[in-house]
């Protein structure tokens, strides 16, 4: 039993898919050769000067939107100071006071289906650093260190949330459903191994029952959510350990090990630097025509939120099922195809389950296969109607993905429709009188033997024997009933 | 009459006329420039401008300004043309592009002989603070020409070309043009674009003219003005400058800035304005006094704004991507030993005092309060442009002085602004003007009007020069 309640916030930064960068016209890019998308600008070359990206803004603006933040009318930039090599202007710019998307509010589902809301605080535009390598050791150890300015003056949507969630599973289930969210919008490629989506966490504890917060300290830039769970729960554990101790957290950013599961320190905050914020004289402010904001409301696609719960409410399907299937924007559009073919509950058992785990071997998505939605929807509905039983329908599946071919045309060519009762009823028969033991266990009441019959029909029968079936007619020629 | 005497707009006409060619216009300049008595260049492109006139000659149809020889304050970038803002840190640098305004005049014909000398990044009003070498008033050899554009100044009142272009900060083109018995403009914050002008304080910088008329200063002007895709604080410009025609002021309200003709305005330069104000009511002006209580307080709200900025905009020069690191064994060190050595002092003593005035526990005190005060000076402004259409004062309190006079003292330098300093952070548009002699040295009379009306005020100012007459032509210079 824990004494102590974790406080977590985070703050994430998201780099906008445009096609250019913040403040330049060069192309944003991954994996080119360093230092090949860059100009004066940029580089911070004497006498240039920024011009924002209206893309850039747009999907800012759309991220707020999705996030029921309040769009300023009118927000600036700030220069945001400190020198490092990957800032050739040893400026950033940034949003202070005043960022394009303010107060607003996220509500992710828990497994278990319960609503877990999550204040935002902010949403700011920003543009990104260059990427600095260190060659020969880390950091101070380096023998020398190269920057590549490619990614510097990516737009990045900095989103930072109220300290409202109470554990590292909390947080995390925050994070995915929010990347989910903004996967949906379009606005970013959000891979956290391509450092295209970063996280960092903000992680105090204190008495339970307590209000006031305790110190935190800054967990920084995890590569998945997985590291970032284990982190965060070293983190809290390590904050427990020296407030048992009676000691005292210092404020102070630090690092997750995942080969160790140590936290390590990277710098104390009480000697951190002082920005030296203040208006970005060379922008005007941002003030997007309210018509204009309208219409990007209007246009919003419908977000996992809505999506979970109309599949829920309206559709039947488990909280875990809605979930699962809202993971991405192609997947939905997938399940929602087949299920308005045919039931909803089906497709969704057939699409997250059989399906996907038969495709992980090929390492494929269902919407990438060659089974379209219409196809699932026929093979739903071929169970349905008693034509193929549920082993023959994986076996189905199984040449759906292989041919391409609608489910009755593989049923066809593989013979895997199911016996009709009159045929099924000479098997049965054969099959009790070769096992009169366990024909006498069943009628001694061992129910648990019907598995022997079912099992056996289908070895006889190739799996075109509906199993329902088998148990109806060797109940009836057994037990007479 | 010697091809170096005529204006800018008499050398359009010479050229229009087929009185001359391109290459002898800038053959007559470049013997001069390459002279360069007055030390006004730090780089000079004899051959690049040769090679420009030669295919200006060559076209059938001239552009506005063909051939017309030009000096650059080497505070704007010049594509191949070494350009170093005044400062050891962009020693031997050559730019990848060209200024918006430079482009603006190359594309309209203008040749570009030279980049001028200044003060280190603009700061100073002396050019003394050059990390290369003073430049001289052509009025008087031992004394400064005013900065930080002293170059560009020097370089007209000397006729080493009919016009240039400088920036302007608090009084950077005004306070040398006045100096130096020329004319020189700041036009209306975001007129012109800053596009490749290395900053100083962005929220005061802008591009300007110097020249010896009035009327060359409207044509260099009107090539310039109007939106840059680039720059996002440039603007539209309503209309095009016109080339000024007026010959009476009559029906025109000028107001006196109370605040400006008091202590610390040097005899000669009041009896100089003085003399100005009559002529301008004997134009058919009236003229009545106007208060800007504010404006006093403008040096010092400028002094915390411009060294915050200023702290920010130089933040960028390391050595690491152009110029010339300063080794050393870690990165910090680096920085420091570069930055350290290669920045001058008073471009130090302005990072530190903006570094200062943005931290953190002091930017309300300083950079906030500042900038309130600004907005009241904005609205004392245009309180006053209620009232009157122009504003007039003194450009400068002081004559020019000798040579080292001042380098001791940073505050004495600051006060040359004080006249300057309050309609820059208003962004509004003002003019000098020769208007008379102080013991031999030439006294400037500045004309500010509300944001655009750069019109008018040429139109002012060119109705004013001409009931005027000063001649703009040094004692001794022989052309």
């Amino acid at each position: 039993m824990s004494e102590f309640e974790p406080v977590i916030g985070v703050e994430i930064h998201v780099q906008l898919s445009t096609n250019t960068k913040m403040f330049c016209g060069c192309e944003l890019s991954f994996g080119d050769p360093p230092n090949t998308h860059t100009c004066p600008v940029c580089l911070a070359h004497p006498g240039v000067l920024p011009v924002v990206n209206e893309e850039a803004v747009r999907r800012a603006l759309m991220i707020g939107l999705a996030l029921g933040c309040e769009i300023a009318p009118r927000s600036i930039f700030h220069r945001k100071n400190y020198f490092y090599p990957d800032l050739p202007k040893a400026y950033q710019v940034s949003q202070f006071d005043i960022p394009i998307c303010g107060r607003g509010e996220f509500v992710a589902i828990r497994e278990d289906g319960s609503e877990l809301r999550v204040g935002i605080t902010r949403a700011h535009l920003e543009e990104d650093a260059a990427k600095l390598t260190h060659l020969g050791g880390r950091r101070a150890g380096a023998e020398e260190s190269v920057v590549d300015f490619n990614r510097g003056g990516t737009p990045l949507v900095e989103i930072v949330t109220e300290p409202d969630l109470r554990s590292a599973s909390d947080a995390v289930t925050f994070l995915r459903q929010l990347r989910q969210t903004l996967l949906f919008l379009g606005v970013s490629d959000c891979s956290m191994e391509e450092g295209s989506m970063r996280a960092d966490a903000n992680v105090s504890i204190r008495p339970v029952g307590t209000h006031e917060f305790g110190t935190k300290t800054e967990l920084k830039n995890m590569n998945s959510f997985r590291f970032l769970e284990r982190g965060m729960d070293a983190e809290i554990a390590r904050q427990e350990e020296i407030l048992r101790d009676g000691g005292r957290v210092s404020q102070e950013t630090v690092h997750y090990e995942p080969e160790t599961g140590h936290i390590t320190s990277l710098r104390s905050k009480e000697e951190s630097h002082d920005y030296r914020y203040f208006p970005e004289p060379d922008l005007v402010p941002v003030a997007p025509d309210p018509a204009w904001v309208d219409q990007l409301r209007d246009d919003l696609p419908e977000l996992p939120l809505s999506l979970r719960r109309r599949m829920v409410d309206d559709m039947g399907l488990s909280a875990e099922d809605a979930l699962v299937l809202t993971e991405s924007p192609e997947l939905v559009a997938y399940f929602m195809e087949a299920a308005a073919l045919a039931d909803p509950k089906a497709c969704a058992n057939w699409i997250r389950g059989e399906l996907r785990a038969q495709l992980r071997e090929a390492g494929t998505e269902p919407w990438e296969s060659k089974v379209t939605p219409a196809h699932v929807a026929a093979l739903v509905d071929l169970l349905a109607i008693g034509t193929v039983s549920v082993p023959a329908a994986k076996e189905v599946l199984a040449g759906m993905i292989e041919t391409g071919d609608e489910p009755a045309a593989v049923v066809e060519a593989k013979g895997l429709a199911q016996m009709d009762e009159s045929d099924l009823a000479g098997v049965i028969a054969a099959i009790v009188e070769a096992n009169p033991d366990q024909a006498q266990q069943l009628r001694d009441g061992k129910d648990k033997v019907m598995g022997f019959f079912v099992g056996q029909a289908m070895k006889q029968t190739g799996g075109r024997a509906d199993p329902q079936a088998v148990q109806k007619l060797v109940r009836e020629l057994v037990l007479g009933s | 009459m010697a091809l170096r005497d005529l204006t800018a707009a008499e050398q359009v006409a010479a050229l229009a006329a087929g009185e001359t060619t391109s290459l002898e216009l800038v053959d007559a300049h470049l013997a001069a420039v390459e002279a360069d008595d007055v030390e006004a260049f730090l780089a000079i492109d004899a051959d690049g401008a040769r090679d420009r006139a030669r295919a200006i000659d060559a076209l059938p149809e001239r552009p506005p300004l063909a051939g017309v020889p030009i000096a650059i304050k080497d505070a704007l970038s010049t594509r191949d043309i070494v350009t170093t803002s005044g400062s050891r840190m962009l020693e031997g640098f050559r730019p990848v592009y060209t200024a918006t305004c430079v482009q603006r005049l190359e594309d309209a014909g203008a040749v570009v002989v030279g980049k001028t000398n200044m003060d280190e990044f603009a700061m100073g009003s002396s050019t003394e603070n050059s990390a290369y070498k003073d430049t001289l008033n052509p009025w008087d050899l031992q004394r400064v020409p005013g900065g930080s554009s002293g170059g560009s100044a020097a370089s007209v009142a000397q006729r080493q070309v009919p016009w240039s272009l400088g920036s302007d900060t608090g009084g950077s083109i005004r306070q040398p043009a006045a100096l130096c018995g020329i004319v020189g403009m700041k036009p209306t914050y975001g007129a012109i674009s800053r596009y490749g002008l290395i900053a100083f304080a962005s929220s005061l910088d802008q591009v300007g003219p110097f020249a010896r008329t009035v009327e060359d200063a409207a044509l260099l002007l009107r090539h310039m003005v109007g939106r840059d895709p680039m720059d996002s604080t440039s603007l539209d410009w309503p209309g095009e400058i016109t080339l000024p025609t007026a010959t009476d002021l009559a029906g025109l309200r000028v107001g006196v800035v109370e605040e400006l003709m008091g202590e610390g305005i040097e005899p000669g330069v009041r009896a100089a304005v003085d003399a100005s104000l009559k002529a301008i009511e004997d134009l058919g002006a009236t003229v009545v006094p106007v208060s800007l209580p504010s404006a006093l307080s403008g040096l010092a709200t400028y002094y915390v704004l411009a060294p915050a900025e200023c702290s920010s905009n130089l933040a960028r020069f390391d050595g690491i991507r152009y110029g010339h690191p300063v080794p050393a064994d870690n990165l910090l060190d680096q920085y420091e030993m570069t930055r350290g050595q290669l920045f001058g002092p008073e471009v130090k003593r302005r990072i530190m005092l903006g570094t200062f005035a943005l931290a953190s526990g002091y930017y309300d005190q300083y950079y906030g309060r500042a900038q309130r005060v600004r907005t009241l000076i904005v609205r004392e402004f245009e309180a006053a442009f209620q009232d009157v259409d122009l504003l007039a004062s003194p450009t400068s309190p002081t004559v020019a002085f000798p040579l080292g006079d001042r380098t001791a003292d940073p505050y004495a330098m600051y006060l040359a602004d004080v006249c300057t300093i309050p309609v820059s952070l208003a962004g509004l548009p003002a003019i000098s003007i020769p208007c008379g002699l102080s013991d031999g040295l030439p006294v400037g009379l500045q004309l500010a009007g509300p944001a655009f009306s750069e019109n008018r005020l040429l139109d002012a100012a060119h109705a004013l020069e001409k009931a005027l007459a000063f001649d703009t032509r040094p004692p001794g210079l022989t052309t």
